[in-house]
Formats: structure tokens, sequence, C-alpha cells
């Protein structure tokens, strides 16, 4: 097993192919996070009748798998419509919604956990509905909402392994290429998935450290 | 702009043979969840037997399981445990990579629903002279499942999702790979991809319903 075809070449290649990984995944997260706050505080603000078309669209997002997702954006984009996105930007796209599908639960779920009567409070010291969000909501449901965001993020870069649909050359593909090449499969993926540990091992222990630390007020 | 024409007569006619796959991606997804949870029960009493190398050995595939894509824990499966020289069919691959998973996430649910049943529990059942096996078997674990009903179901959900990741293994008998199939037959990938993730929407709303039904069932008191 140690006597590996593999050249600081093929290196080169995987940390090519782990850098989009991380790069497609930093993308999306932040721009489905922000998408995310704003369905989020939508659907809470608006209630459940009013926010049920928005409700419904994110619910697909949650209920198809992901791999459907991305050939879908991919035809109705590429060949429906006739537009040119590269699959880097088709895979950021589908990404972001994906994210922001699931952001937008933990939101509400995260604001929901503010008391209301802190609220109500806030709102009779004659503070707006801006400064009760981020004076009060804010900082009171970040604690509720970053662990699971964390879990989130750390998903989303394992879900970013399917975008070699579109074309995109991230990690796990550029390990099946060299896998193609060199015939060596368990090595490879041992490297592959390593990659994916060292990444998302110590972020989640993190997360479950944060969840410990600031559940128990 | 709009020069494309839908055609979905051509992909309607296909149906028949889509369902087909569905039912194959439901039974891969109910036997590697009912495997699933076994394996996740047996996990959970590893880590709390005590036993250095149960627990650690259960924790090591926890963790690997939660870290690592799902889509990788496939591959492993497949090419992984072909370079010693068993070569799996793409539908056991993919069985015992989504069993993996399963297995993994299922035994951190179980391990965060334990931390609700006070341990006082064991200890009179114990007292009442009952194993420890048998303590865990009559106290504990009813309580357990019910408590990670909820996860069981998200879980359940994963692994209808998961399923159409066999087709990087070349599996070409569930929804995901016969549609795959069928789109290099007729290059309707639009139109036949919408009516398979329609299949899929309604599968995954179907499996939420009836769970919510079996729980209002189950847990009447």
């Amino acid at each position: 097993m140690f006597d590996t075809a593999l050249t600081t070449n093929d290196l080169i290649f995987l940390a090519k192919g782990a850098g989009i990984t991380i790069l497609v995944t930093a993308i999306s997260v932040v721009i489905g996070t922000v998408l995310g706050i704003i369905f989020g505080v939508f659907r809470y603000q608006v209630g459940a009748i009013w926010a049920a078309p928005l409700t419904f669209v994110l619910d697909i997002f949650r209920s198809i798998p992901l791999l459907i997702q991305l050939v879908l954006a991919n035809a109705f984009l590429g060949t429906v419509l006739q537009l040119r996105f590269s699959g880097f930007t088709i895979a950021c796209m589908v990404l972001s919604l994906y994210t922001a599908a699931y952001c937008a639960e933990i939101v509400r779920g995260a604001i929901d956990a503010v008391p209301v009567t802190t609220r109500r409070a806030a709102r009779s010291l004659g503070m707006s509905w801006w400064q009760d969000m981020g004076n009060i909501v804010l900082p009171l449901a970040t604690r509720v909402a970053l662990p699971s965001w964390i879990g989130l993020a750390l998903g989303v870069m394992k879900d970013s392994a399917l975008v070699y649909v579109v074309q995109v050359t991230e990690l796990l593909k550029s390990t099946q290429i060299l896998i193609t090449r060199l015939q060596e499969p368990l090595f490879l993926l041992m490297i592959c998935g390593a990659f994916y540990f060292l990444i998302s091992f110590p972020l989640a222990r993190f997360g479950g450290y944060l969840e410990r630390r600031w559940s128990n007020d | 702009m709009f020069s494309y024409t839908f055609q979905w007569n051509q992909a309607l006619a296909r149906l028949p043979r889509m369902l087909d796959g569905a039912l194959v991606t439901m039974q891969i997804a109910i036997l590697s969840m009912v495997i699933g949870v076994v394996l996740a029960i047996i996990l959970t009493m590893f880590r709390r037997s005590g036993n250095r190398a149960l627990s650690g050995f259960a924790t090591t595939w926890v963790e690997i399981a939660r870290n690592t894509p799902a889509l990788f824990q496939i591959y492993m499966a497949h090419f992984g445990i072909a370079s010693f020289g068993i070569h799996l069919s793409p539908y056991m691959s993919l069985l015992i990579g989504i069993t993996f998973n399963n297995a993994g996430y299922l035994a951190e649910n179980f391990r965060g629903a334990l931390k609700a049943i006070p341990d006082t529990q064991t200890r009179a059942g114990r007292s009442l002279g009952m194993s420890e096996i048998g303590a865990f078997r009559y106290i504990i674990l009813p309580q357990m499942l019910r408590i990670s009903f909820l996860p069981m179901t998200n879980q359940m959900v994963w692994a209808i999702l998961m399923t159409s990741l066999g087709v990087t293994v070349g599996m070409n008998t569930d929804l995901y790979g016969v549609t795959q199939d069928l789109n290099a037959l007729t290059f309707r990938t639009f139109e036949l991809f919408a009516i398979a993730a329609v299949i899929f929407y309604l599968i995954t709303k179907a499996i939420t319903l009836s769970a919510r039904l079996i729980a209002a069932r189950l847990f009447r008191y």
C-alpha cells in the first residue's frame, strides 16, 4: 500500500479539488445564510398562512435529492432558457438555495426560542422593531442557532461532493479521476476521506462544545 | 430565447419504469433503515459498555459516518472493499454505504435520547433483579426509541434521498439510475428529471405523513 505511483503533480491536482470544494462551500454558505435569515425572519413575521408558498418552495429543496436539483437546474438554465452559465455558477446557485432552505428553518426555530415576554418588554420600553431584532433577538437567537448552523455548514461541505454532476471537479471527483488512472482506490479514498474528516471533525466538536456551553443558563 | 419545446409525452410514457425504480429506491431505504437501527442500538450498547475497545470501535464508526460525505462512504463500500478482492454488486455497495451512514447518525441520536433518561431507572431495574441487558431492553430501549422517533423519521427521508447516489457506483435499477438510463435513451433531461423530482417529493411526503400517523397511534398515552 505504501508503494504508490502517486506523484507530486497528482497531489497538487487533489489540492486543487479540495480548494474547489472549500470555495463552493464558502460561497454557498455565505449566500445561503443571508437568504436563509431573510426567509426565516419573513416566515416568522408574516405567520404560517401567508408564508405557506415560501414554506412549500423551501420544503421542495429539502425533499428532493441534491443530485436531481443540480441536474434539473443545469437542464433548465442550459437547454430550456439557453443561458450560458458555468457549472461552477450553477453549483453555487443550487447549493445556496439548498443551504437557505435549511437555514430558514434554523432561523425560524431560533427566533421562536426567544421568549415573547422579553420581546414585548423591549417594545414596551420604546424600542423599534429593528432595535428589538438587532439588540434583543439577534444575540439570544444566535446562541440557539449557531451550533445547528455549524452542523448545516458542514453538511453543505459534505453535500458539495455531488457537484461533479455539473462538471465541477471538486475533491471527490479529482480523487475518482486519479483512481481511474492509478488503480489504487483504497489509498486515494483514504486521503480524500482524511481531508473531509480533518475539516469536519474539529468543527463538529466545536459546535458540540458551544451547544453544551450555551445551553445551561 | 424560448426555443425549447417541452415533450412531456415521451417522458410520461416511461413513467411505469420510473415507478418500478421508485419501488427499488424505497426497498433500499427501508432495508438500510431497519439494519441501521439494529446496528445503531448495538453501537449505543457498545458505547455504554465501558469496554475501551468496544466503545472506541463504536465512536470511530459514528465519527467517520458523520464527518465524511455519504458519497465517499458509498465509494468506500464499492471501490474500497473491491481492493481487498471482494467485488460487490452496486445494489450491495449502495445498501452497505447507506446503512453505515444511517447507523452512525442514528447512534448519535440515540446517545442524545439517552441523556433524557435518568440513570436511576437503570439502577431501579437492576435492584429489582433484572440483568444489565434486561434493564436496557425493557426499561431504557423503549423510551430511547420513543424520544428519537422524530430524528428517525428525518433519517428515513435522508435514506431515500441518499439512494440517488447509487448511480455513481453503477446502480441503474433505482429511481435515479432508471431516470439516468432513460435520459441517455431519449435526451429529455428536464422532463424526465422533473418527473423523478415529483416522485421523490411524493415519497418523502408520504413518509413524513405516515410517520406522523404512526406516532399519533403509538404515543397515545
